[in-house]
């Protein structure tokens, strides 16, 4: 499962994948599990230009997330 | 354990006026009246229904000791009587991750209100049913406001409300806020719950079966140790979640060995918070499969089609500025006009009432009323229409959703100053007045990027700066005179910048801050919402900085009349001559001119009013910014502008620095971090200037 999980940042526009992993601190793994990043949950990429920060929608909100965060979720592909 | 909560609770909310908002206008709740709290994620309408129900009938304030901000109301019922609303901060939800949650939580348990309205966006559902779960777990009557029914139907989503009040056994009223539809009935439900608080059962969301036993077994060391206001369950569930308040209270009220025990399983059970949060979710998913018909995969809404040029990197900024630069000259265009009718015509009756009231009176109270009093209200006059339509043009960007789009945008370019895109919007109000740039800055998380947000927003041309700007500029520069204006904004805001870049590596080493945003569905402004939020900031600043406007200028009227040897021999001229020679450097060696700047410092705007005082005292021609560009150098008089840009900020500014930080050395050293850039700026542009 771990092999097949990569970070958010790295997934292009369009593309659907499910929330594996967080990382990065408790602060940040719970502000963004309340949130809705939780492991299972489905997300939607809406923008990343490969450098800056970047756009996800996820339960039905869209979610602005900066590089460095975005590194700190780890999603694997929706089956 | 009665005496220990006494001492512990705070002051009963509603009896409480801060005293740095307290206008007299607050309606203490009285007893025996009903309370309702008002609970809500943010960007759910939940601002929209409080001032649905409350209109003028409210009072903004502080929380106690808090720095964030508190509403509260009145609702007056057809039947007469009166329900006290209490607006909590939006909030996620009710784990101590902020400042917010903290407060809603602790209002919510300590102040137990008669019931709850949890406002929740039926567009976003999903996320905002997450706080309702952790509401349900605090066992208050909880009634369930589902807002924006429209515009979830404009995507698609359909919401059936006696489907979902079934699902989560919770009264749900279907409203739209911003129509004013449902929300006379929401409260109705509210109010006849606190009655009746039995007749409904709620569906709680219970824990995965993972943790059930450990949640038990805390829940059973506990029983009977901490304070009767925390419900036992609920703090179980938040020792499990590690929630750093509860985890210390349980710390300090639990026997040694007991805590030992907890602790040993809170350690084994890290992660629980992760299943926790989860959990809910699931919860949720069960409510939204019952009461929810999706929307079509890859329908496209308008605010997804929108955004993809709105929040574009390069054509997202073009947007930002074409916004920025039409909301300014819209500001100008409209507010000059006005602020000059109302100097005029209003000034000039005061002048005359005033003549004719003192008539008899000795002149040095005429001269009093005249060049001190009705002169400080001129100078109020002059930028409040600015500070109405800025505010309004504020509120509809904000109302609208595009604010958050705007931070977005400027991430990249914040993040060269170690600061993320939420920093901008703080920085932005600047634009307006400082002191709501500096209170703004409580929506970053981080302290250290809190406080640099704090250090720059000083730094932000705010309106009494840039109408001085407006006001001298012309009679300076001629012809040029926007494309100077131009270029000392530009200068300006590159200093803050290489400020921002500098102190961030200095003092910070360049940590890292995460960004973490929500960006709201686009929605037509509300006329109601936003003309409650022009009407609170423009009252604020008159009594705040109105006030202060006026003792300073009676005060730089006495100082330059007495000790009656004319305003040549005045106090004032004295302090200002032994000033001229750290002035000559800037080529500004005129002691009214330095006197003048200097009284900016109780108010941006005093600068004029005081050049007035003391410019025109002399029987000259010509109008007043004539006078004084004829007293200077042309590069003098460019020195002149940018130095009033970035000079000390004003004593509100100050002192909500001082208040935000809660720290003299902070403010001092943002008072010397202005002082030196903008002497040295000054210093700089004129010498430089001097060789061309």
């Amino acid at each position: 499962m771990q092999e097949n999980s990569y970070a958010l940042s790295a997934l292009p526009v369009g593309k659907r994948a499910i929330i594996h992993s967080l990382h990065g601190g408790r602060a940040f793994c719970s502000r963004v599990a309340n949130l809705g990043f939780t492991a299972g949950a489905l997300l939607t990429v809406v923008q990343n230009y490969g450098h800056g920060p970047m756009l996800v929608s996820l339960r039905g909100s869209l979610v602005a997330l900066g590089r460095t965060e975005a590194n700190q979720v780890q999603v694997c592909a929706d089956e | 354990m009665n005496n220990r909560l006494t001492v512990r609770a705070q002051p009963a909310l509603r009896l409480v006026t801060p005293a740095c908002h307290d206008d007299g206008a607050s309606q203490p709740i009285p007893a025996g009246q009903l309370t309702i709290a008002l609970a809500g994620q943010p960007n759910v309408g939940k601002s929209t229904v409080f001032n649905m129900l409350t209109g003028l009938n409210q009072h903004v304030g502080n929380w106690p000791g808090k720095t964030v901000e508190q509403k509260t109301g009145t609702f007056q019922r057809p039947d007469g009587a009166a329900v006290g609303l209490v607006d909590l901060p939006g909030t996620y939800s009710l784990t101590a991750n902020s400042e917010e949650e903290r407060i809603a939580r602790d209002y919510l348990l300590r102040e137990r209100p008669d019931a709850v309205i949890a406002v929740v966006n039926a567009a976003l559902l999903e996320r905002s049913l997450y706080l309702v779960a952790e509401l349900l777990t605090l066992d208050l009557p909880l009634v369930v406001g589902l807002n924006m029914g429209d515009v979830a139907e404009q995507h698609g989503i359909h919401v059936e409300p006696h489907v979902l009040a079934a699902a989560l056994g919770l009264p749900v009223i279907p409203i739209v806020a911003t129509r004013n539809q449902g929300v006379r009935e929401l409260i109705d439900a509210a109010t006849s719950l606190a009655a009746d608080p039995a007749r409904w059962t709620p569906v709680r969301p219970s824990i995965r079966p993972e943790h059930a036993p450990v949640l038990a077994e805390i829940c059973t060391l506990i029983a009977g140790h901490l304070p009767p206001i925390y419900p036992e369950d609920w703090a179980a569930l938040k020792l499990l979640e590690g929630d750093g308040e509860i985890t210390a209270l349980a710390k300090t009220n639990l026997p040694e060995a007991t805590w030992d025990r907890v602790h040993a399983l809170l350690l084994q059970h890290e992660d629980a918070y992760l299943n926790i949060a989860g959990g809910r979710y699931e919860w949720i998913g069960r409510m939204m499969r019952a009461a929810v018909i999706h929307p079509k995969a890859g329908a496209i809404s308008i605010t997804e089609r929108v955004d993809r040029v709105v929040t574009h990197p390069l054509g997202g900024l073009a947007i930002l500025l074409g916004i920025l630069g039409l909301a300014f000259s819209l500001t100008y265009a409209v507010a000059t006009p006005v602020a000059n009718w109302l100097s005029t015509t209003v000034l000039g009756v005061l002048d005359n009432l005033a003549g004719r009231a003192l008539a008899g009176a000795p002149a040095w109270l005429f001269g009093l009323v005249s060049d001190g009093l009705i002169h400080g209200v001129g100078t109020v006059f002059t930028f409040l229409p600015i500070l109405v339509i800025f505010f309004a043009v504020l509120g509809v960007l904000e109302d609208v959703g595009y604010l958050a789009r705007g931070a977005y945008v400027m991430d990249r370019f914040m993040h060269l100053m170690g600061l993320h895109g939420k920093s901008f919007l703080p920085l932005f109000l600047g634009f307006g007045c400082n002191v709501p740039a500096v209170l703004g800055a409580r929506i970053i998380e981080e302290r250290r990027a809190r406080f640099l947000t704090i250090l720059l927003a000083p730094l932000v041309p705010c309106t009494a700066r840039l109408a001085i700007l407006a006001f001298l500029a012309p009679a300076f520069f001629g012809s040029r005179a926007a494309l100077v204006s131009f270029g000392l904004i530009a200068a300006n805001l590159l200093v803050l910048a290489v400020a921002g870049i500098v102190v961030n590596r200095l003092a910070f080493r360049g940590e890292h801050t995460a960004f973490i945003m929500e960006l709201p569905l686009y929605h037509i402004p509300n006329r109601r919402t936003v003309g409650l939020y022009v009407w609170n900031n423009t009252r604020e600043f008159v009594r705040k900085a109105g006030s202060l406007i006026l003792i300073a200028s009676m005060v730089v009227w006495a100082l330059s009349t007495l000790p009656g040897r004319g305003i040549d021999g005045s106090f004032l001229a004295a302090f200002g001559r032994r000033l001229e020679p750290a002035g000559q450097l800037m080529g500004l060696g005129d002691w009214r001119v330095i006197v003048a700047l200097l009284t900016s410092f109780f108010a941006k705007e005093n600068t004029i009013a005081t050049l007035g005082i003391l410019f025109g005292a002399g029987a000259a021609t010509g109008t007043l910014a004539a006078q004084v560009a004829a007293a200077l150098t042309p590069a003098a008089r460019l020195a002149l502008l940018l130095f009033q840009l970035l000079f000390i900020p004003c004593l509100a500014t100050t002192a909500t620095i001082k208040q935000e930080t809660g720290s003299w050395r902070w403010m001092l050293a943002s008072l010397g971090l202005l002082l030196a850039l903008s002497y040295g700026a000054g210093v700089l542009v004129y010498q430089v200037g001097r060789l061309l």
